[in-house]
């Protein structure tokens, strides 16, 4: 099976780590992963801006790109939704494209809940010795159902055990440009998420979205907080001795280390 | 152009049709005439007694208080609830012939007083159309028989039910009032009341008593 | 009323910086949710009765004109009367027509989001009828001159002291001569007060939450009974009610009542739920004598039909601000206008503008709770989203924004040029050092870094040129 990986534009400029990760559990699990040269970015900030011309220039290119493998997968709700939750609606005038847009989000998948649903993948070997809590980032949850997947797998992981917070399916506050649209609300998002996450005890976050968890890093580490925020592809593909999101590395990330 | 015709006409030009509208007319007829059941929770299903203990449990879920009798206990039972409460044993009473049924006279210590309430009325004595299994509810219909204010002003509501009037779900209270007052009629007012009144307006928690009545009692009567 | 929504960003600072606003914001976020989730959890059938309500509605908007005359003819044959307002002006003067002709001094209210949408109080008060709101929150307010900041929950902004202090000032007159301060005493102190508004009140004015066709019933859910003692108590009856409020039965209204109450408050059942039908029969001891409904349309029919339709399925249980992250985190006056939350954000350019409420449809972050838990299912998140599509297409959106948008579509339809920009930005963000794994302060980025820390890109260039280094070009 032959499944093409949309690494996200976050993933690809902030985390190459998180890509690696996919990747290895992508093909630990059979898959022969193609990543697709021409991918730059979902189109969620123009759909989300109202510019829905630039939107579907950018879903064009993705459905072109990607039509052709087996499955899609992206390591993110929030891009995986955007494929396969949204790109029909952008062509409803052009039943030609529509049908394109619908064929292609019907096999695009967020990662873990690939692994978990499709691959019926039940256990990963990997190791974390941390309490973890896990944030429900929204799009996975409420456009893909990501919810239970994730945790099935986190519970085979060696040494980790998982604090629930309190509201786990509550936005963290980061909304793509919404952070810095709404500067202030935001930060009130992020002080309840945060003050959910202490209460837990946990020393490590996870989540599937890169863009949420640089979101509540950036706010914990503002306010002094010892808890490590990780991609939960990283967990789940053994890579946990990378520096944690914000946090300085001792060593180069990539590729090396993904091995 | 009137202002209903200009609204209607408002509407057809959004919704792209003209005045007779066919089809749609006889859809909007069909489904007046027919007024088909939807979903009805299972919860409402059982026997009799399974029933009475639904409404029971979720009366009481609701704040308002339970008590079954016989016929004969009836009068007995309403004194008891307002000794034990602390309220006079002095009551205004709808005027429903329903309630002659019971032996109040057994009861002369028992005041009472048939009509509409009047400020220093502190209880209020009614039967009911039914009682609603699915949530515990009460429904009250107007007429020369239960004046609506009795529901509403006194502080504290008796409420007479017999077992037999003990229905499952709301649609059951839909096919008594079409039986009693015909297909699309109804009475003035029906009212379907769960529980005391209550708000939760300051700070989100519960008060009992905000405008209508703080104590529901039901009085459940087995035939 | 007069709206603020244009002043969005300065209604949030003030909102994000008011303690008893915060702590009441505090209650809300866990109560509603958690007593909803409660209900939903004791009825199995509820997501199939969503299903089924959100049709139901659908199916009463496309037939709207045919209920509502079947809703009309009903009401006339009972002795009532229907008056048909296209425009909030024409609301408020057919309402204040029926007060005169009935020498209204005062009005009891019961608490209709229609009344505050047509700004009736106003209205009444400028031709010298005393509205009086009675649903205790609404009452709350109207003595401290505000608006109401959450639709079923008008005082929800406010602590206990606040109420304390407000009843002090306006019942001492009225011989209540204490500061009250446990609760059960203020709910006590309003219920007298109230009482006797209620018996000197000419007429009443109440909502509806649903009106049948089948019928000509109008209905109401209320918790208090505020809404029956003015339906019962009052010589007249007005109902102001708009017109997607009409639905074909009473079998309908039951699954719309079973949606209702858990979605609003977690209740099985709302206390009071009541179907008045016309005025006083021969016989009754109550009830009034005349019995009107004021049907409103103030653009509603030009929403029909359209790709915004779904808005008008909304049976206002505020479940969508009860579940909304930034409504808890603002509350309801900072969005500026009658209806706040999610549910606000789509109405409100409907009824005001989008040029004056263009800043509303913004205002979220897509998380989809609001939709989640909508009862009628509106795809609230896609209306806001349609929101941003004209504003954009009508060139509203700020011109930052666009040039921004612009210059990222440019590149991201170029992917040879924006891998190029990528590897750039990479390396300029690797100049302002990354030996902390973070920066405190980016330029451009102020926004971000006010609250927080960025972090820092990984070391090794991005995935795709390490990609390409490792595995050569994908295609």
């Amino acid at each position: 099976m032959t499944v093409g990986l949309f690494v996200t534009c976050l993933v690809d400029m902030f985390r190459p780590s998180v890509g690696f990760a996919a990747v290895k559990l992508l093909e630990d699990a059979g898959c022969r992963v193609v990543v697709p040269d021409v991918q730059t970015c979902c189109g969620q900030p123009a759909y989300n801006s109202g510019d829905r011309a630039d939107a579907r220039a950018v879903a064009r290119q993705v459905i072109a790109a990607f039509e052709g493998f087996d499955h899609v997968v992206a390591p993110s709700g929030s891009c995986g939704g955007m494929i396969a939750h949204h790109f029909p609606a952008l062509f409803d005038d052009d039943a030609a494209m529509q049908a394109r847009a619908e064929a292609l989000a019907g096999k695009t998948h967020e990662l873990v809940s690939f692994l978990v649903d499709v691959l019926g993948v039940r256990h990963v070997d990997a190791r974390l010795d941390a309490t973890v809590t896990y944030h429900d980032s929204c799009s996975g949850l409420r456009e893909l159902g990501v919810k239970a997947q994730p945790r099935a797998l986190l519970s085979g992981i060696a040494g980790l055990k998982l604090a629930e917070m309190a509201n786990p399916e509550v936005c963290c506050g980061f909304g793509g440009t919404f952070c810095v649209k709404y500067p202030d609300i935001s930060n009130a998002m992020l002080a309840d998420k945060t003050r959910d996450i202490a209460a837990t005890g946990a020393d490590t976050l996870l989540a599937g979205d890169l863009g949420c968890l640089m979101n509540m890093a950036g706010k914990l580490q503002r306010l002094g907080s010892s808890v490590r925020v990780r991609h939960i592809a990283e967990v789940l593909a053994g890579m946990s001795d990378l520096a944690a999101i914000g946090e300085p590395e001792t060593a180069p990330a990539g590729p090396a280390a993904a091995r | 152009m009137t202002a209903r015709e200009q609204m209607l006409g408002a509407i057809r030009r959004s919704l792209r049709r003209g005045t007779q509208a066919g089809e749609a007319r006889a859809a909007v007829e069909a489904r007046l005439r027919r007024h088909p059941v939807n979903i009805v929770p299972a919860r409402t299903a059982g026997t009799d007694e399974d029933r009475v203990r639904l409404f029971e449990r979720w009366a009481t879920f609701n704040q308002a208080t339970v008590v079954r009798v016989g016929v004969a206990d009836v009068p007995g039972a309403v004194v008891d609830y307002l000794a034990a409460n602390n309220l006079p044993a002095r009551v205004v009473m709808a005027p429903d012939a329903a309630l002659d049924r019971y032996d109040w006279d057994g009861r002369p210590m028992l005041e009472r007083r048939r009509g509409l309430p009047e400020d220093a009325d502190r209880v209020a004595v009614t039967g009911a159309l039914a009682g609603i299994a699915e949530t515990g509810t009460l429904v009250f219909t107007s007429g020369a028989a239960h004046p609506t204010s009795l529901n509403l002003l006194p502080e504290t509501h008796v409420v007479v039910l017999r077992e037999a009037d003990v229905v499952g779900p709301l649609e059951e209270v839909f096919a008594r009032l079409r039986a009693r007052y015909g297909e699309g009629g109804m009475p003035r007012t029906v009212n379907t009341v769960t529980g005391p009144s209550r708000t939760g307006d300051i700070e989100q928690q519960l008060e009992l008593g905000a405008h209508g009545p703080r104590r529901l009692h039901i009085v459940l009567v087995r035939d | 009323m007069q709206s603020t929504a244009h002043a969005f960003k300065d209604n949030v600072d003030r909102a994000l910086v008011d303690d008893n606003l915060q702590q009441s914001l505090a209650i809300l976020k866990v109560g509603f949710s958690e007593r909803r989730r409660q209900a939903v959890e004791r009825l199995p059938e509820f997501e199939a009765l969503r299903d089924r309500a959100r049709d139901i509605k659908n199916h009463a908007l496309a037939h709207l004109d045919l209920y509502l005359e079947a809703f009309e003819a009903k009401v006339t044959a009972l002795g009532g009367q229907v008056h048909w307002a296209p425009t909030a002006d024409d609301a408020c003067r057919v309402v204040l027509d029926i007060c005169r002709e009935a020498g209204a001094r005062t009005v009891a209210k019961s608490k209709s989001m229609i009344a505050e949408e047509i700004a009736l109080n106003a209205h009444l008060e400028a031709h010298g009828i005393e509205p009086v709101e009675t649903d205790l929150g609404e009452y709350i307010i109207q003595l401290r001159r505000e608006p109401p900041s959450h639709i079923i929950a008008p005082a929800v902004h406010l602590t206990k002291d606040q109420v304390a202090d407000t009843f002090h000032e306006h019942h001492r007159k009225l011989g209540f001569d204490r500061r009250l301060t446990e609760r059960p005493d203020l709910v006590a102190e309003a219920r007298a007060v109230l009482r006797r508004r209620f018996q000197e009140a000419d007429v009443g004015i109440t909502g509806a939450n649903f009106l049948v066709a089948e019928t000509g019933s109008s209905m109401l859910v209320t918790n208090e009974g505020n809404a029956d003692l003015s339906n019962t108590l009052p010589r007249v009856h007005i109902v102001i009610a708009s017109i997607e409020k009409v639905i074909p039965t009473l079998e309908d209204a039951a699954t719309l009542l079973r949606v209702l109450a858990r979605s609003a408050t977690g209740q099985e059942w709302s206390s009071y739920t009541t179907f008045n039908t016309g005025p006083r029969r021969p016989g009754d001891l109550d009830g009034p004598e005349q019995y009107h409904v004021v049907l409103l349309d103030n653009g509603r029919s030009s929403v029909l039909g359209g790709d915004m339709q779904d808005m008008l399925r909304c049976i206002r249980c505020g479940a969508c601000m009860n579940h909304c992250p930034v409504y808890g985190a603002i509350g309801g006056h900072a969005y500026g206008w009658v209806y706040p939350g999610p549910i606000g954000s789509v109405l409100t350019p409907q009824l005001i503008g989008v040029a004056e409420a263009g800043s509303l449809p913004n205002a979220s972050t897509f998380c989809g709770r609001c939709e989640s838990v909508c009862p009628v299912r509106i795809p609230l998140p896609k209306l806001m989203r349609h929101w941003r599509e004209r504003e954009f297409e009508h060139h509203l959106t700020p011109a930052a924004v666009r040039q921004g948008l612009a210059l990222w579509a440019f590149l991201a339809t170029r992917p040879r040029l924006y891998r190029w920009a990528t590897g750039l930005a990479n390396r300029l963000l690797a100049l302002f050092g990354r030996a902390d794994g973070r920066y405190a302060w980016l330029p451009l980025a102020g926004a971000w870094t006010r609250y927080r820390d960025f972090p820092a890109p990984q070391a090794g260039g991005t995935f795709h040129a390490q990609w390409k280094t490792r595995r050569g070009a994908g295609r």
